[in-house]
């Protein structure tokens, strides 16, 4: 099999990086078995989407950092980035955790919170209960790849009851081409506990020019009455190809609220998806992404509704320029028995260039009677109507543009609950508007 | 220097089609000039044409504005240069707040590095929106969305209030207004009127001129200014109708197009 894997993926390698790791025998099984299936299994095909064609070769080899002891130890590009309180953070450099801390006042109420390479081993049971249990390793060739590969990567667990009120956060970063650089992150919230987790991908230093895959999987398992706030923002640079399942099981009467900054500059494949298992379980979800140079995304928000009464929320936006390709998949799903589900569905792209292409597919999938489900898209340019009345004022074509496209992301930005999150979207957004 | 607006032989067409068939104004610092006519007979054109829209093609004439030609200019550097138009029908820009709007505009004409400072902005908005008798909600929302036709006409004024211009074209600043808000506007209009300020209101109503004086009254047709006197022309217009002007004129039918 390991041949037809794309190098350096073979199973002995696999095998003997999760022994020399001290992971435990079923999770080097799993690497193993899983390894062996993605020979097996097609790339994921998104609608209107190749991502076959697109560089997925280079995943790298692992190259594991030092754990800082210290945060002034991470390059100043990194430092710059992380949140003033870095009492509750995860820092992933490369293949590997290099930064982790959860202040004790957390770490006495029974909260976890540290890397899942860790995790594993000090915390087995618990993760092998939940780990590739939302997103199956069998899916397809990607979630294949990446049960083989994954490293570093982030464990939250939340015990029944506690509310966690400061954002635990991680931030990931390549600064070296050659390396393997594929976090999976796991996030238990137990029954009626409360969790908000933050997290930024990005690239620094020699990363910046890296040509590599960046693949990561997020499983949250949300039990009764649990809710869990999830906000990641991506900012890989042009070469680095972006591929992130994320994924949300849960319980009854739980919540999941999705916050998802699609910033790279390379090729994207974004999937976020929320299976409403429970009675009353609600998900909302706000993604935002900008379309920049000759970068081609495919990005999906994604509501199963199972339980009855279960709820979802989607809006995303995305604004289109130069040559940029996004398809933006919104399906909502509502199965038989999801009695009383209520889901609803925005997709709007604004297309500031005649090359640019932003397709909005809302998909509306009723398999009950007694539910209620909506959708809304719309593809449009920038109004020369608006343009005209702004620059009547006085202000330059320039920013009454900005004006019109900053308005246009307002209504989902300025919705992102977490303050520190919300300012840096709009700082990396502006980035990619200025670029 | 005392403000001077001059147009001269100003005409205009919109997708091939001639609209204004030469306009001549002069307009001084502290005058009030009124625009008449029926509808359809060019003068939300030359309020269009004069603050630059794409639509409208100039195919002769000038407009100077202390010297300088409007008319070379984009739209945003007339503004700067000191013309204002309030609109017959503003846009509505979502996600935009009036606020920042306002801001915004204040600051392209003061120029960078001489920014307006937040406190005195928000002191002078809250003024004038208090003059206006504007609810303070509307600075917080976005601009003009959801505002009805009177909000919007105030919003209109307090832009004008607040950018200070040389040149104001009002462009039925009165359609929609019940009679309390006309008077607000006419106030705030009044409160701007000034040596170095000029006035062009293009009206249908001699109401509004009740409370806004002007200098002159200009009845337009065909996309000419074909009469021209002082208010009380207004008045005969409000009495009378149109009819007596266009056999005055021996015109049959008023609106452009016609030859
Ligand atoms: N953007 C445009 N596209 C096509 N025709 C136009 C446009 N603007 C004006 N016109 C035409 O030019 C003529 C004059 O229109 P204009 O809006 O200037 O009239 P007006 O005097 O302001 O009328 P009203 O009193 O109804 O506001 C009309 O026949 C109108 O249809
Ligand atoms: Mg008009």
């Amino acid at each position: 099999m390991s041949t037809q894997l794309n190098a350096p993926v073979n199973l002995e390698n696999i095998a003997a990086l999760s022994q020399g790791r001290g992971e435990p025998g079923w999770l080097t099984d799993l690497r193993r078995e899983a390894a062996a299936l993605a020979g097996t299994l097609e790339w994921p095909k998104p609608e209107k989407m190749r991502i076959d064609r697109w560089n997925l070769t280079a995943l790298g080899e692992h190259r594991a950092p030092q754990l800082a002891g210290d945060l002034k130890q991470l390059p100043e590009e990194i430092r710059a980035s992380l949140p003033q309180d870095a009492a509750n953070l995860v820092v992933q450099r490369n293949s590997g955790v290099c930064y982790r801390n959860l202040a004790e006042e957390w770490k006495a109420k029974g909260v976890i919170f540290t890397d899942l390479e860790t995790a594993a081993r000090e915390h087995g049971e618990l993760v092998r209960k939940h780990l590739f249990r939302t997103v199956e390793a069998g899916e397809d060739r990607l979630t294949a790849l990446h049960a083989a590969l994954w490293n570093g990567g982030v464990f939250v667990y939340v015990p029944k009851n506690v509310e966690l009120d400061v954002p635990l956060q991680a931030v990931f970063y390549l600064d070296d081409p050659e390396a393997a650089f594929a976090p999976h992150i796991l996030i238990v919230a137990d029954a009626n506990s409360r969790v908000s987790y933050v997290d930024r991908v990005l690239a620094s230093g020699a990363g910046r020019t890296a040509e590599a895959v960046h693949h990561s999987v997020v499983e949250i398992v949300a039990g009764p009455g649990a809710h869990v706030r999830f906000a990641s923002i991506h900012h890989l640079p042009e070469g680095v190809v972006d591929l992130s399942i994320r994924r949300a099981t849960l319980g009854n009467d739980a919540r999941i609220e999705w916050i998802i900054g699609d910033l790279n500059h390379g090729n994207t494949l974004s999937v976020t998806k929320s299976d409403l298992k429970g009675n009353g379980s609600s998900s909302d979800s706000k993604l935002i992404t900008v379309g920049t140079g000759s970068q081609n995304m495919s990005i999906t928000t994604h509501a199963v509704h199972y339980g009855i009464g279960s709820e979802s929320e989607m809006e995303s936006r995305a604004v289109m320029r130069d040559s940029a390709t996004a398809i933006i998949n919104g399906v909502t799903k509502i199965e038989k028995g999801a009695s009383k589900a209520n889901g609803h569905q925005t997709e709007r792209v604004l297309m500031l260039s005649p090359k640019a292409r932003g397709d909005a597919n809302p998909i509306l999938l009723i398999d009950e009677d007694d539910v209620k489900a909506d959708h809304a898209a719309s593809v449009g340019r920038v109004n020369e109507e608006q343009i005209y009345y702004l620059m009547s004022r006085g202000i330059d074509r320039e920013l009454a543009e900005r004006l019109i496209i900053r308005g246009f992301l307002t209504p989902t930005v300025g919705e992102v609950p977490i303050e520190a999150v919300r300012g840096e979207l709009e700082r990396m957004i502006e980035g990619k508007l200025d670029a | 220097m005392a403000t001077r607006f001059t147009v001269k032989g100003l005409r205009v067409s919109v997708e091939g089609k001639e609209i204004l068939k030469g306009i001549d104004l002069d307009i001084r610092g502290g005058e009030i000039h009124a625009i008449m006519g029926p509808n359809g007979t060019g003068k939300s054109t030359l309020a269009s044409a004069l603050m630059g829209h794409p639509k409208y093609e100039v195919t002769a004439g000038e407009a100077l504005l202390d010297g300088e030609n409007l008319l070379e200019m984009e739209v945003d550097e007339r503004a700067r240069a000191g013309l204002f138009l309030a609109m017959q029908y503003p846009s509505e820009i979502s996600g935009v707040t009036n606020a920042d709007f306002l801001r915004s505009a204040i600051n392209a004409r003061r120029g960078e590095g001489n920014e307006i400072s937040l406190i005195k902005f928000i002191r002078q908005l809250e003024s004038k929106m208090k003059e206006l008798e504007m609810d303070p909600e509307l600075a917080h929302r976005y601009l003009n969305e959801g505002f009805s036709g009177g909000e919007k006409k105030r919003n209109e004024i307090l832009q004008m209030m607040m950018l200070e211009p040389k040149i104001v074209i009002l462009d039925e600043v009165d359609s929609g207004l019940d009679i309390d808000a006309l008077k607000i506007v006419a106030k705030g209009v009044n409160s701007m009127r000034s040596e170095d300020r000029g006035f062009l209101i293009i009206t249908h109503y001699q109401r509004l001129l009740n409370y806004i004086r002007p200098d002159y009254v200009h009845v337009m047709m065909q996309g000419r200014i074909v009469k021209s006197g002082g208010p009380e022309l207004a008045e005969r217009l409000e009495a009378e109708g149109y009819d007596w002007v266009k056999e005055e004129l021996g015109i049959i039918d008023e609106t452009v197009g016609q030859a």
